[in-house]
C-alpha cells in the first residue's frame, strides 16, 4: 500500500514516500518517485488512483510554474495548497473526479515551513505532521496521550526523550518529534 | 505608427543579448520599469516594439503555451516552436472577422534543448525569420546597419563582447546614453538575467574609454 509521511520542524519540513508502484500484488516498479517539485521550495507528494496521480500533480506543477512566469515570483506554499484544493474540489462534483491523496510541503520566507494534508474529498489541513496510507495509522502518534514503548532484540525500551539526534544511534527505530 | 521603443538583439556563442531603449517617464510617474523584455519560459524570452497592451496578450498566450507544451510533451519548447506559435496567432488575427492585427513586432531569443542559441523576429503580418542579430522599432534601420557592419566573429567572441556590441548598437540611436538602456541576457542553462543600471553604466564607461583609445590611435597614425 502506498504511503506518504510528512513532519514539520522548526525551519524545515521532512517528507518521505515509498518507492513502489504496484498493480494488485505485483510490484511493477520499486524506484517510482511520488514527489513532484512545484517550485524551488514546494514539493507535492501524491498517491491514489493510477494515472490520476500523475495527471493531477503535473497539471498543478505546470500551473504553479505559469504563475511564476506571469508574475515574476513564486506562489507561496499556502497559496499553492489552496489552489490545489480548489482544483480538486472543482473536479470532485464533475463526471471526472481525481482520486488522489496529497501532502504539500513548502518553505516560505515569511511564514516559515508548512505541511498541508489534502485528501481525495478535497479537505485541506495545515498540520505539524501528517501521513497517507497504512503508514498513517502505524507511525504518527500524538505522544502525550500515549505511553510508548518499543520492543526489539535488545528488549523493551521506553521512549521518553524522542529527538532526531538522540535516535540516530539506533537506526532500526522510527524517529519522532514530540508533539507541540 | 505606435512603435515607441527600439530593441536590439543578438546571438553570441553561449549568450543571447537583448537591449531596449527605456521610455523616459514623466516627472510624477513612478520609475517602475515598463518591461519591454519578458521571460516566456526559463530558457526563452522576448522583447517587443509597438503597442504594449497588445504585447501583454501575446506574451500571456505564449507563456501558457510554453507550460502546456511541457505538460503534454515533457520537453521545453524550442525557440522556433514558440515563435511559430506566436506568428500563427498573429496571422489568425489578420484573417478573421471583426479583429485587428496585433500591433507589435517581437524579437524572441533563447537556447534550444540541445544548447543552440536562437533569435527570431515576428511582425504583425505573422511572418517570422531567424536572425543572427537584429533590431526593431524606431530607427531600427540605423541600428541594423551598425550591426551588419560590426557583427563579426571576434565581436561576439566572449559574453562581455557580445553585451558591449548590443550596447554600442543602441548608443547609436539612444539620446541620453546608458541611463535609458535596459539590457537582458540569457546564458546557456541559466534563466533570464536583467542587468542592473550600475552594470550598464560600467559597460558604457568601458565603451567610451575604448572609443577614446581608438581615436587616440588614429590621431597618432595620422600625425606620423
Amino acid at each position: 500500500m502506498e504511503y506518504l509521511i510528512g513532519i514539520q520542524g522548526p525551519d524545515f519540513v521532512l517528507v518521505a514516500a515509498d518507492n513502489v508502484a504496484a498493480s494488485s500484488i505485483i510490484q511493477m516498479k520499486h524506484d517510482y518517485d511520488k514527489m513532484f517539485k512545484l517550485s524551488e521550495k514546494i514539493l507535492l507528494l501524491c498517491v491514489g488512483e493510477a494515472g490520476d496521480t500523475v495527471q493531477f500533480a503535473e497539471y498543478i506543477q505546470k500551473n504553479v510554474q505559469l504563475y511564476k512566469m506571469r508574475n515574476g515570483y513564486e506562489l507561496s506554499p499556502t497559496a499553492a495548497a489552496n489552489f490545489t484544493r480548489k482544483n480538486l474540489a472543482d473536479y470532485l462534483r464533475s463526471r471526472t473526479p481525481y482520486h488522489v491523496n496529497l501532502l504539500l510541503a513548502g518553505y516560505d520566507e515569511a511564514e516559515g515551513p508548512g505541511l498541508f494534508y489534502m485528501d481525495y474529498l478535497s479537505s485541506l489541513a495545515k498540520a505539524p505532521f501528517a501521513a497517507h496510507g497504512y503508514g498513517a495509522k502505524r507511525f504518527i502518534l500524538n505522544l502525550p496521550s500515549f505511553t510508548v514503548r518499543l520492543i526489539d532484540k535488545d528488549g523493551i525500551h521506553d521512549m521518553e526523550k524522542l529527538t532526531l539526534s538522540g535516535e540516530m544511534a539506533r537506526p532500526m527505530k522510527a524517529t519522532f518529534y514530540p508533539a507541540a | 505608427s505606435g512603435v515607441c521603443t527600439r530593441s536590439c538583439k543578438e546571438r553570441g556563442k553561449d549568450i543571447v543579448v537583448l537591449g531596449v531603449e527605456k521610455k523616459s517617464v514623466a516627472k510624477l510617474q513612478e520609475e517602475r520599469t515598463v518591461r519591454k523584455i519578458c521571460a516566456l519560459d526559463e530558457h526563452v524570452c522576448m522583447a517587443f516594439a509597438g503597442l504594449t497592451a497588445d504585447a501583454r496578450i501575446v506574451i500571456n498566450r505564449a507563456r501558457v503555451e510554453c507550460q502546456s507544451h511541457r505538460l503534454t510533451v515533457e520537453d521545453p519548447v524550442t525557440v522556433e516552436y514558440i515563435t511559430r506559435y506566436i506568428a500563427t496567432l498573429k496571422q489568425r488575427y489578420t484573417q478573421s472577422n471583426g479583429r485587428r492585427p496585433f500591433g507589435i513586432s517581437a524579437l524572441i531569443v533563447g537556447f534550444d534543448y540541445d544548447g543552440t542559441p536562437r533569435l527570431y523576429q515576428t511582425d504583425p503580418s505573422g511572418t517570422y525569420h531567424a536572425w543572427k542579430a537584429n533590431a526593431i522599432g524606431r530607427s531600427a534601420k540605423t541600428v541594423r546597419e551598425f550591426l551588419e557592419k560590426n557583427y563579426t566573429d571576434e565581436a561576439i567572441a566572449g559574453d562581455n563582447e557580445a553585451i558591449k556590441l548590443a550596447i554600442k548598437a543602441l548608443l547609436e540611436v539612444v539620446q541620453s546614453g546608458g541611463k535609458n538602456i535596459e539590457l537582458a541576457v540569457i546564458r546557456r542553462n541559466q534563466p533570464l538575467k536583467i542587468l542592473e543600471s550600475k552594470e550598464i553604466e560600467t559597460l558604457v564607461a568601458e565603451i567610451e574609454k575604448e572609443k577614446e583609445e581608438e581615436a587616440e590611435k588614429k590621431k597618432q597614425k595620422k600625425s606620423t
